[in-house]
C-alpha cells in the first residue's frame, strides 16, 4: 500500500518551475531518498507534500501522518528542546515526552537548553524528534547530512534505520549527498531540473554510469 | 528638585501606559512584522466606551472590561483586514492599518462626536516627600505590573504562548508542525487590541482623549518599543518607563507640546541608528 502518491506534479515560483510533471510512489515501511543537485526540485516537493507551497498541476497525495524536518534544521531558536519538541505534536495534541527521551537518551541532556544554542548534530538529532513528536506514518527529512560531520551523520542514520526497522516508519529523504541517501534508502529518485531522470533501487543507482558519474564520482562502492 | 520629583511619578505613570502601547506592537510586529499604526485607535475605543458605559450607570470594572474587550475587537478586525488575505506583504499591511487608524477617526467622531472625553478615575491623593499625586497614578503602575506579569506567564508558561513565539521565531517551521501562522497574527491583533484598550482606560482618567489622540499614543508607544528593541513585548516596561520619564521632564522643564516631536525625533534617531549598525552588524558576521 503507497502512503505517498505523487501524480504529475509541477511548482512554479513566479515564472520558475520548480517541479515539471513529477509522478512517483512510497509504500508502507519503505525507506526512498530523493537524490539531485542544488535546485533540482527536491525540498519543493516536500513542500509540496506539506503543504507549504501550492501546487501549480497534479497532485500530491500523503495517506497518513507526514512530519517534515526542513532544510536547515528550521528550529524555534529562542525556544528550549523541550518547548521545540511539544510544539512538533501540535496537530495531535498528545504533548507527552517521555518515550521520545526514551528512545533517544542523548535529548534528555538538552531538554532545558535553548535551541539556538547546540551544536549542528545536536540540532538536526532535535529536529528529527520534533518530526517524530507528530506520531508520523511517513518521515521526510530534507538534507539531513548537510554540514554535519561524518560520524554525526552515520548516528542519525542508524537512528533512522532503527526508526524504520523498529516501528515501521516511512522514510523519504532528500539528500545532496547521494552516497548518503543510497547509503540509508532501499530505492531513489533522482531529479534534475524540476523532472525525474532515474529511479529504481539503490543498488541498481549504485551501478548506474549516469549515477556514478554524476553523484558518486568514484566511491560508488560505498554505497552499495 | 521637588518639580523633578514630581516629573518623574508623572513620568512612571505616563511610562506604564506608553509600555501597555508598546508591547501590543512588538507582539503584533514579532508575529507579523508589520508595525500597527492603528494602536492607539485601540486606546482611544477603550477609553471612549468605557466613558458612555459608566455615564450609562454601570458600575466602574464592568464598564473598563467591556471597553478592553471592544479595543480587542477591534484589534481582531484590524488583523483580519492586513493579514488575513493570504500572501499579504507586511508594507501593504502596514499601510491597511494606517487607513484603518484613519477610517477610525470617521466611526469615533460618527458615534462620540469630537469632544474630549474621560471619565473618573481612583479617587484621592497620596504623598511623597510633600507632594501630593492622584491615586491614579498607582493605579496605573499596579495595574500595568498585573498585566506584564500575566503577559510573562502567558508567554513562558503556556503553550498557546510558545506557539506565539514559535511563530515570531520561524514561521516557516511553525506552519510545519501546524501552526496556523496567519491564526497566530490575528491573536496578536485582538492582545494588542486589548493591551493598548487598557493604556487608554488607565490613562484617561488622567487626561482626557480625543478622537485624533491616537496619533500621540501611537508615536510615544512606538517609541517606547524601538527603545525596547521590537522584539520581546516584556522589554517594553523598560522602554516604556524611560518615554514616559524622558517625555514628562521635556513637557516639565519646556512645553508639553514638545513631547510627541520629541518621541518621534527619538524613535527616528533610534531607527537611523538601527538602520546603520545593522548593515555593519552583517558584514561583520560575513
Amino acid at each position: 500500500m503507497n502512503v505517498v502518491e505523487v501524480a504529475d506534479l509541477s511548482v512554479r515560483y513566479g515564472s520558475a518551475t520548480a517541479l515539471d510533471g513529477v509522478s512517483l510512489s512510497v509504500a508502507a515501511g519503505e525507506r526512498v531518498a530523493l537524490v539531485g543537485s542544488n535546485g533540482a526540485g527536491k525540498s519543493s516537493l516536500l513542500n509540496a507534500l506539506s503543504g507549504v507551497v501550492a501546487k501549480a498541476a497534479g497532485t500530491a497525495v500523503v495517506h497518513g501522518r507526514f512530519a517534515h524536518v526542513p532544510e536547515g534544521r528550521q528550529l524555534f531558536r529562542e525556544l528550549s528542546v523541550e518547548d521545540n519538541l511539544r510544539l512538533g505534536a501540535f496537530r495531535v495534541r498528545d504533548r507527552d515526552t517521555s518515550w521520545l527521551y526514551s528512545l533517544l537518551p542523548k535529548l534528555e541532556r538538552l531538554r532545558k537548553r535553548r535551541a539556538g544554542a547546540l551544536s549542528g548534530g545536536q540540532q538536526q538529532l532535535v529536529a528529527i524528534a520534533r518530526g517524530l513528536m507528530a506520531r508520523p506514518d511517513v518521515l521526510a527529512i530534507d538534507e539531513m547530512s548537510l554540514g554535519l560531520a561524518p560520524l554525526v551523520v552515520r548516528e542519525l542514520s542508524r537512528l533512522l534505520l532503527r526508526l524504520n526497522a523498529e516501528r515501521g516508519l516511512t522514510v523519504l529523504l532528500v539528500e545532496q549527498s547521494a552516497r548518503v541517501a543510497l547509503g540509508i534508502c532501499t530505492r531513489a529518485y533522482v531529479l534534475e531540473s524540476g523532472r525525474i531522470v532515474a529511479h529504481g533501487t539503490t543498488a541498481e543507482l549504485a551501478r548506474s554510469a549516469f549515477v556514478r558519474s554524476a553523484y558518486l564520482g568514484d566511491s560508488a562502492e560505498a554505497a552499495s | 528638585m521637588s518639580a523633578f520629583f514630581s516629573y518623574l511619578v508623572h513620568g512612571i505613570a505616563l511610562g506604564c501606559s506608553f509600555a501597555l502601547l508598546a508591547s501590543g506592537i512588538i507582539i503584533i510586529y514579532r508575529v507579523t512584522r508589520v508595525v500597527n499604526l492603528a494602536q492607539g485607535t485601540f486606546a482611544v475605543v477603550a477609553a471612549f466606551t468605557t466613558a458612555t458605559l459608566t455615564e450609562a450607570g454601570l458600575p466602574h470594572g464592568a464598564a473598563e472590561f467591556v471597553g478592553v474587550l471592544g479595543a480587542a475587537t477591534v484589534g481582531l478586525v484590524t488583523g483580519v483586514v492586513a493579514i488575513a488575505k493570504r500572501g499579504t506583504r507586511p508594507a501593504a499591511s502596514l499601510i491597511a492599518t494606517l487607513g484603518f487608524a484613519i477610517l477610525g477617526y470617521a466611526f469615533e467622531i460618527l458615534i462620540w462626536g469630537e469632544e474630549p472625553r474621560s471619565f473618573g478615575g481612583l479617587e484621592g491623593s497620596f504623598h511623597v516627600f510633600d507632594l501630593e499625586f492622584p491615586r491614579q497614578y498607582g493605579l496605573v503602575v499596579i495595574v500595568t505590573l498585573i498585566v506584564f506579569g500575566l503577559l510573562e506567564l502567558f508567554l513562558e508558561r503556556s503553550y498557546a504562548g510558545k506557539a506565539l513565539t514559535a511563530c515570531a521565531s520561524n514561521p516557516f517551521a511553525a506552519k510545519l508542525v501546524g501552526i496556523s501562522v496567519v491564526r497566530m497574527g490575528l491573536f496578536g491583533f485582538a492582545l494588542g487590541g486589548a493591551f493598548g484598550g487598557v493604556a487608554g482606560i488607565l490613562i484617561t482618567p488622567l487626561a482626557p482623549l480625543s478622537y485624533d489622540s491616537d496619533v500621540s499614543l501611537f508615536v510615544s508607544g512606538f517609541a517606547s518599543a524601538i527603545v525596547a528593541g521590537l522584539e520581546r513585548p516584556l522589554l517594553a516596561l523598560g522602554g516604556g518607563l524611560v518615554m514616559g520619564v524622558a517625555e514628562a521632564l521635556v513637557a516639565g522643564y519646556s512645553r508639553a507640546s514638545y513631547q510627541t516631536a520629541f518621541a518621534l525625533s527619538l524613535a527616528l534617531v533610534l531607527l537611523l541608528v538601527q538602520g546603520l549598525r545593522r548593515p555593519a552588524a552583517q558584514l561583520a558576521d560575513e
